[in-house]
C-alpha cells in the first residue's frame, strides 16, 4: 500500500515527507523501546511508535525505515524535525494510540515484520 | 557531511590499506547521540558494502554510542575497514561496568530515567550488540572505562 | 470478549493463570513506557507490551487491566509471575510482534463487541 493510503487510514497529519506519499509499504513495527526496533524491524518498514525524540529518527534512519508513524497525537520537537528532514525519513502523526493503528493498518492488509538476526536468536 | 563524502575512499578485495576512522562521543549528551553512526552508515554505504552488512554495523555502533553517552564522561569509536571485515571499537573513560555477565543479561539495566525515556536502557543494547556482531569482545576496569571490539564480516 | 477466548482465539501460552479469566476485555493499549501505559490506558484494556519485569504488574494492578500480553516470546521475570498471582493479574506469551498481535487482538474486539 502506499504512504498515501497509510495516512487516510490513520486519518493522518504528515509532518515530514508530503514528496514521498507514494513510497510502497507492506511491513510495520511497533514498539517505545528502541532496542527492540534495532533488534527486529525490517528495512522499509514503518515504524509505529509512542516516542517522538531524535534517537527516533537515528533509529529509522539506522534501518532504513520507510516512515516513522507517531501515535496518539505525538508530534516531534522542532530539532527532530530538521534532522528528519535532513535525513529524508517522512513522519506523520495520528490521533489513535499505538493499538489501534497497528489494528487498522493490519486491517487493511500490512503485515509485522520480525528480522531474524542469523548468527543468533537474538532473543535469550 | 559534504566533506567527508569527497574523503572516502572506497576498500575493495584488492586494497592493502585498511580504512581507519575515529569519531569523537561526548558522555551524556543526547542531542548528538547518533551522528557518529549516521555517518558511519554513509561511509559503508559509499563503500558499495552489502546492505545487511551495513545494517549490521550501524546497528552495533548505534548501541555502542548510545552507550557511551549514557554512561560514560566521554568515548572513541574507530571505525576500521579491511578486504574481510569491519571493525567498530568503542572505547569510553566512565565508571566502567562492574559485573560483565549481569550487564550481558537481557534486561539487566542500571539506566536512568532519562535514558529510559529516550527509548533505551531496557537492558537490550549488549545483546543486540552481540547478536548483531560476528565477532564481540567486552572488557572494562571499574573507575576507568569499558572497551567493546565488533568485528564483522563482510561476506 | 474474554481472556479465556483470547487465549483460544490466539494461540496464547498462559504463564499466570491468577485472576478473572472470564472479565470482559473493554479495549487495548500497546506500549513499552510504564509512565505512558499508566497515563493512558484505561480499565478493562488487555495490555501488549515487551517489557517483562515486576512493575508492569504494578500498573496492570493500579490500572485494573484485564490482563498483560508479552509479544515476541518474551518470557515474564520470576518476581513478575509471583507478583502477578499476589495481585491477581493474568499474564500470557505470545510468538507474534507487538504489531500483529495488536492487529489480531483489534480485530476480535471488533468483532465481538
Amino acid at each position: 500500500m502506499k504512504l498515501r493510503e497509510v495516512k487516510e487510514i490513520l486519518d493522518a497529519e504528515v509532518i515530514i515527507g508530503e514528496d514521498k506519499l507514494d513510497l510502497e509499504v507492506k511491513t510495520a513495527f511497533g514498539a517505545d523501546l528502541m532496542s527492540d526496533v534495532l533488534a527486529f524491524a525490517k528495512a522499509g518498514s514503518l515504524l509505529l511508535t509512542g516516542l517522538t525524540n531524535d534517537q527516533v529518527i537515528r533509529t529509522a534512519d539506522i534501518l532504513d525505515i520507510a516512515a516513522i508513524i507517531m501515535v496518539r497525537g505525538k508530534r516531534p520537537a522542532s530539532e527532530a524535525i530538521v534532522l528528519a528532514k535532513g535525513l529524508k525519513i517522512p513522519i506523520l502523526t495520528t490521533k489513535y494510540i499505538l493499538f489501534e493503528t497497528a489494528g487498522r493498518l493490519y486491517a487493511k492488509g500490512i503485515v509485522g515484520c520480525l528480522e531474524k538476526v542469523d548468527n543468533a536468536s537474538g532473543r535469550n | 557531511m559534504v566533506v567527508w563524502k569527497k574523503l572516502i575512499t572506497p576498500v575493495d578485495a584488492t586494497d592493502k590499506t585498511p580504512y581507519q576512522r575515529s569519531f569523537y562521543v561526548e558522555g551524556g549528551n543526547f542531542t548528538y547521540a547518533g551522528i557518529v553512526s549516521t555517518s558511519i552508515k554513509s561511509i559503508l554505504k559509499q563503500m558499495g558494502l552489502p546492505a545487511d552488512v551495513v545494517r549490521k554495523a550501524a546497528i552495533v555502533s548505534y548501541e555502542s554510542e548510545i552507550n557511551i553517552v549514557s554512561y560514560a564522561k566521554k568515548g572513541v569509536i574507530k571505525l576500521t575497514v579491511d578486504s574481510q571485515t569491519i571493525q567498530i571499537e568503542a572505547i569510553d573513560e566512565g565508571p566502567g561496568i562492574p559485573n560483565i555477565d549481569l550487564a550481558m543479561q537481557e534486561g539487566y539495566s542500571t539506566a536512568d530515567q532519562k535514558i529510559r525515556e529516550m527509548g533505551f536502557g531496557a537492558g537490550m543494547g549488549l545483546c543486540n550488540i552481540k547478536n548483531y556482531s560476528d565477532t564481540f569482545n567486552i572488557s572494562s576496569e571499574i573507575g576507568k572505562g569499558a572497551f567493546l571490539k565488533m568485528i564483522i564480516d563482510r561476506h | 470478549m474474554n481472556i479465556e477466548t483470547i487465549i483460544k482465539e490466539l494461540n496464547l501460552k498462559l504463564r499466570s493463570a491468577t485472576g478473572d479469566l472470564k472479565k470482559n476485555i473493554s479495549g487495548g493499549y500497546t506500549g513499552d513506557l510504564l509512565s505512558d501505559v499508566m497515563a493512558n490506558s484505561h480499565e478493562g484494556d488487555i495490555w501488549i507490551t515487551r517489557q517483562v519485569h515486576q512493575n508492569i504488574v504494578a500498573v496492570a494492578s493500579l490500572k485494573d487491566h484485564a490482563g498483560i500480553i508479552l509479544i515476541n516470546s518474551c518470557e515474564p521475570a520470576k518476581d513478575t509471575l509471583e507478583r502477578a498471582a499476589q495481585e491477581n493479574i493474568p499474564i500470557m506469551v505470545s510468538d507474534l510482534s507487538a504489531f500483529e498481535l495488536s492487529g489480531k487482538v483489534y480485530d476480535l474486539l471488533a468483532k465481538k463487541d
